[in-house]
């Protein structure tokens, strides 16, 4: 490891002096000095030096370093959420760079540090992707690197099916997955999901039909019930009111407890209630299904778990792009124009500002859209545009003058940063006034023409695009609705539909992935123009099913 | 980390070899590939591979952009061709451009093909020695002594018996001291090949034909390059009169007039006579027309090719392209004249997606 340079240490220290000044709060920051090369190697690993063996992470280095060659495109600096945080540098960066990108981190890491929706992520993210990346190698020792390499293919394809509310949520079968000892992971060195839901994946090939009791198990019945019920058929079961045994009428109280028969069909009608459905409401967390619920073996298991807390790792930053780079934004050229510029580095800092800031027209910046959105709040709140009574004032005017001088801005923009994501900073910040001086517009794909084309400047529409555009990283939302499709077994997914398709051809392909994990045929239930439209796949043959 | 990017690096390269090897059709017949071509490196156009998810289809699509423009304009497209995409939290389709060496594109072709190895015939037990120097030894000749390892070795001696002055400092090397440079011969088997490209031009043969041609002879060249070691390419073009040209000249002149392949082959003869005695050379005749030879030279050419031109060569190929105007006799001609002669290799050339099976009878045999 080089020595980290004396002469950027002291751009640290003079940058550090200037953050803490102005409130941000952040862990300690560790920063490298890289050439290009190792760059990019890290770039490709996603800003982790050591992480498992993957072929993609080749196919994106190959990527960067070939753009970076031709000149297309160049990282200036990387920082990884952790704590400590790690920062990389550019080493052949000159000295304003260098400065920008420091101040930049800076506003990341207060970033990472506050923002309510990386409050659940591991802080030490660093050990835990060198950990996987052994535990996969171990695998990939034992049984072959093609094997693993495939396996976590068919994972990545499905990674995105998680759900990303899932941290903070507390539910009520949480403790209850916790008290059921021995139905835990076989394996010792899982960290992440304790306890999984059911104790069907360790006999490798089973009946998934089995499936169908396993949330319901939760009460503990004692044997004789169950006995009893297995017995009866499904019009039996669902008649609540089970026969009493046999009792003359003085002593039918004794040999009929009313409160054992009132407990009784307690039991029977939850455990129904249980029945109906598994899982009992749509899951969004495919993957935690999956690894609760498929017949996977024990390295399987492990791979599909290390990747699904990796993609809620990454999840926040996905959430938080458009904020994220904004208020790093903010602080950066905050920091670099009221404090550390010199007067002969103004025009490399404006030439550097203005490419981060600079876009294209058909694809908004998230630097760009962020860091205006910051100002524009700090603006607003420091003039006291905000309220019933601005609101509804109509005198245009006034509006235009509106100043009384209340200086909340810088306030205001900290308790953002802290508790809004993406898109409610989106939904309650952009303002009419907003996307107008910002000539903001909407646009689609004409089929006639066969162009894109400006279909809107309407403040609805334009909020609207952007806001669908950030649900779910504009991703279709997938649910888990049926464990045991058909009663037998299979898997059925369900598309939530909101006006847009989902792309057939990846449909299927995703489909064969999730197949080889579930064993079982799965299928997916989605819409095409105000039509059910279901995708099949059992192992062998696609199918698609209108209704 | 370094190996771990390289491991990474290797094994995506690996993937795309398989992909391209199972695309090759696809590759070999669109003809990309030749205008990459660097010195000996093809860089090699991918799509970035993608991991299937499920995602949304391209129909009701809306977009956010910024700037000026009244609705119903079009949104012009970047000039560097990005495609509007989703508001960026996906990479955009990129083409990664993989490096492969042509040694590399000839082995892929070559087991996809199934292509046998040439046997060179005639001179294989002939094999140039070669000198090189790769090491130190304690003796030899004065010529070949190793100066600078001499004196150090001096130095060290000097300086361990305590003989150092460094105020005088001398080094004197005694006769323990001295290095001398050592060689090593290796046998490079050599064997002598050349490719003779014929091509007809006469007017019949258009654009297309001559692209089919060469995209056939790139595939040719490369994997016979990747058979011997030093290899020599001539090329003559004819129409009803034949001469030598150069590269350039071959794939881009037009002619008009009629057909004459008995010249062609006479000057093929000539050029083997003169330049490449069979014996010593591997020869390969490739032969492009459409067929529609002048009739009253179908004798003279089949017999040109009998005497003077099969007898001597590994294999002569003719690959008949479906031209302007349909497609000529000359390929009936020669199979049913020379129904015996086991190193005439024909072929139809349809269209682009019959090059590779053309490639594969010329080159299947290993002649």
């Amino acid at each position: 490891m080089v020595k980290f340079p004396t002469p950027l240490k002291e751009i640290k220290y003079e940058i550090q002096q200037y953050a803490d000044d102005f409130g941000l709060d952040y862990y300690d920051i560790i920063f490298e000095v890289l050439d290009y090369e190792k760059l990019n190697e890290v770039a490709a690993y996603g800003g982790f030096p050591a992480r498992y063996p993957h072929w993609r992470f080749g196919m994106e280095y190959e990527h960067l370093s070939r753009t970076y060659t031709y000149g297309l495109s160049k990282i200036y600096e990387m920082v990884i959420n952790n704590d400590p945080c790690y920062a990389y540098l550019l080493e052949c960066n000159n000295e304003v760079d260098q400065k920008i990108v420091m101040a930049h981190v800076y506003g990341h890491c207060d970033f990472f540090k506050n923002n309510l929706w990386f409050a659940k992520t591991n802080r030490k993210m660093m050990d835990e992707m060198a950990n996987h990346g052994a535990r996969i190698t171990r695998h990939a020792d034992r049984h072959g690197m093609d094997r693993i390499e495939a396996f976590i293919d068919r994972c990545l394809s499905i990674e995105d099916l998680i759900d990303m509310h899932l941290p903070f949520i507390k539910r009520k079968d949480d403790e209850v997955r916790e008290m059921r000892p021995g139905l835990k992971f076989e394996s010792e060195d899982q960290p992440g999901h304790d306890g999984c839901g059911c104790g069907c994946g360790q006999g490798g090939e089973h009946a998934c039909s089995a499936h169908a009791s396993c949330p319901s198990a939760a009460g503990g019945p004692d044997m004789a019930e169950e006995f009893a019920e297995d017995f009866m058929d499904d019009e039996e079961q669902s008649d609540v009111h089970p026969s009493k045994l046999r009792s003359k009428d003085y002593m039918d109280e004794y040999i009929n407890p009313p409160e054992f028969w009132k407990e009784h069909e307690r039991k029977i009608r939850d455990k129904l209630k249980g029945k109906k459905k598994f899982p009992e409401e749509p899951q969004k967390d495919v993957l935690l299904f999956l690894l609760d619920h498929a017949p996977l073996n024990y390295w399987q298991r492990d791979i599909l778990s290390a990747i699904r807390e990796e993609a809620y790792y990454y999840a926040p930053q996905g959430q938080t792009k458009i904020m994220n780079e904004g208020w790093a934004t903010f602080w950066h050229s905050t920091i670099m124009t009221q404090k550390a510029l010199k007067a002969s580095e103004l025009v490399d800092y404006a030439d550097h500002h203005s490419g981060t800031l600079g876009g294209s027209r058909t694809r908004l910046n998230p630097y760009k859209l962020g860091v205006e959105l910051f100002r524009d709040i700090e603006e607003r709140w420091d003039k006291g545009r905000f309220g019933k009574e601005y609101e509804e004032c109509e005198d245009l005017a006034l509006r235009r003058d509106w100043d009384l001088n209340l200086k909340l801005g810088r306030k205001k923009i900290f308790e953002v940063r802290q508790v809004c994501n993406d898109i409610n900073f989106i939904d309650t910040y952009l303002t009419e006034e907003f996307c107008h001086r910002h000539k903001l517009f909407m646009y689609q794909y004409d089929t006639r023409t066969k162009q894109y084309v400006i279909t809107s400047r309407k403040f609805r529409d334009v909020k609207e695009a952007i806001l669908s555009s950030l649900t779910n990283f504009g991703r279709p939302l997938v649910y888990v609705e049926d464990g045991n499709y058909h009663n037998r077994g299979e898997l059925l997914l369900s598309h939530r539909y909101e006006g847009r398709i989902l792309d057939p051809v990846y449909a299927r392909d995703t489909l064969v992935n999730i197949q080889y994990l579930w064993k079982r045929p799965v299928h997916i239930q989605t819409m095409d123009d105000d039509r059910k439209l279901i995708f099949s796949f059992d192992g062998e043959h696609h199918s698609d099913k209108r209704e | 980390m370094a190996e771990t990017i390289e491991r990474d690096k290797s094994r995506f390269k690996k993937i795309v070899r398989g992909k391209i090897k199972s695309n090759l059709k696809k590759y070999i017949s669109h003809g990309e590939l030749i205008g990459r071509k660097g010195k000996d490196l093809v860089s090699i156009p991918v799509p970035q591979l993608e991991l299937p998810h499920f995602k949304f289809g391209k129909k009701g699509y809306t977009g956010v952009g910024q700037g000026d423009g009244e609705p119903g304009q079009p949104v012009s497209i970047d000039p560097d061709g990005d495609q509007p995409g989703q508001a960026g939290d996906q990479p955009g389709e990129h083409l990664l451009e993989v490096e492969f060496t042509l040694e590399e594109l000839a082995q892929i072709l070559g087991e996809e093909l199934e292509l046998p190895r040439i046997e060179p015939k005639g001179k294989k037990n002939i094999s140039a020695e070669k000198d090189k120097y790769t090491g130190i030894s304690m003796t030899g000749p004065e010529s070949l002594r190793h100066f600078k390892r001499t004196f150090k070795q001096a130095l060290k001696r000097q300086l361990m018996t305590g003989d150092y002055n460094y105020l005088d400092p001398t080094i004197i090397p005694v006769k323990e001291d001295k290095r001398y440079m050592s060689w090593k011969s290796t046998l490079n088997p050599e064997s002598n090949a050349v490719i003779i490209f014929m091509m007809d031009v006469s007017g019949s043969m258009g654009d297309t034909q001559k692209e089919i041609v060469r995209i056939t002879s790139f595939w040719i060249d490369t994997w016979l390059r990747s058979q011997y070691n030093g290899i020599e390419t001539r090329y003559i073009i004819h129409d009803a009169a034949a001469r030598e040209v150069d590269r350039e000249t071959f794939f881009h002149t037009k002619e008009s007039g009629g057909t004459r392949i008995s010249s062609a082959l006479e000057v093929c003869a000539d050029l083997m006579d003169q330049h490449y005695p069979p014996q010593e050379w591997n020869i390969y005749p490739f032969h492009f027309s459409d067929g529609d030879n002048f009739s009253d030279d179908n004798d003279k050419a089949v017999s040109v090719l009998r005497e003077k031109i099969l007898p001597h060569v590994n294999s002569f190929s003719y690959g008949e392209v479906y031209g302007l105007y349909g497609v000529g006799m000359f390929k009936k001609i020669l199979q049913e004249r020379c129904p015996e002669e086991t190193n005439l290799l024909v072929a139809d050339i349809r269209n682009k997606d019959a090059i590779m099976d053309a490639i594969k009878v010329f080159l299947g045999k290993g002649l």
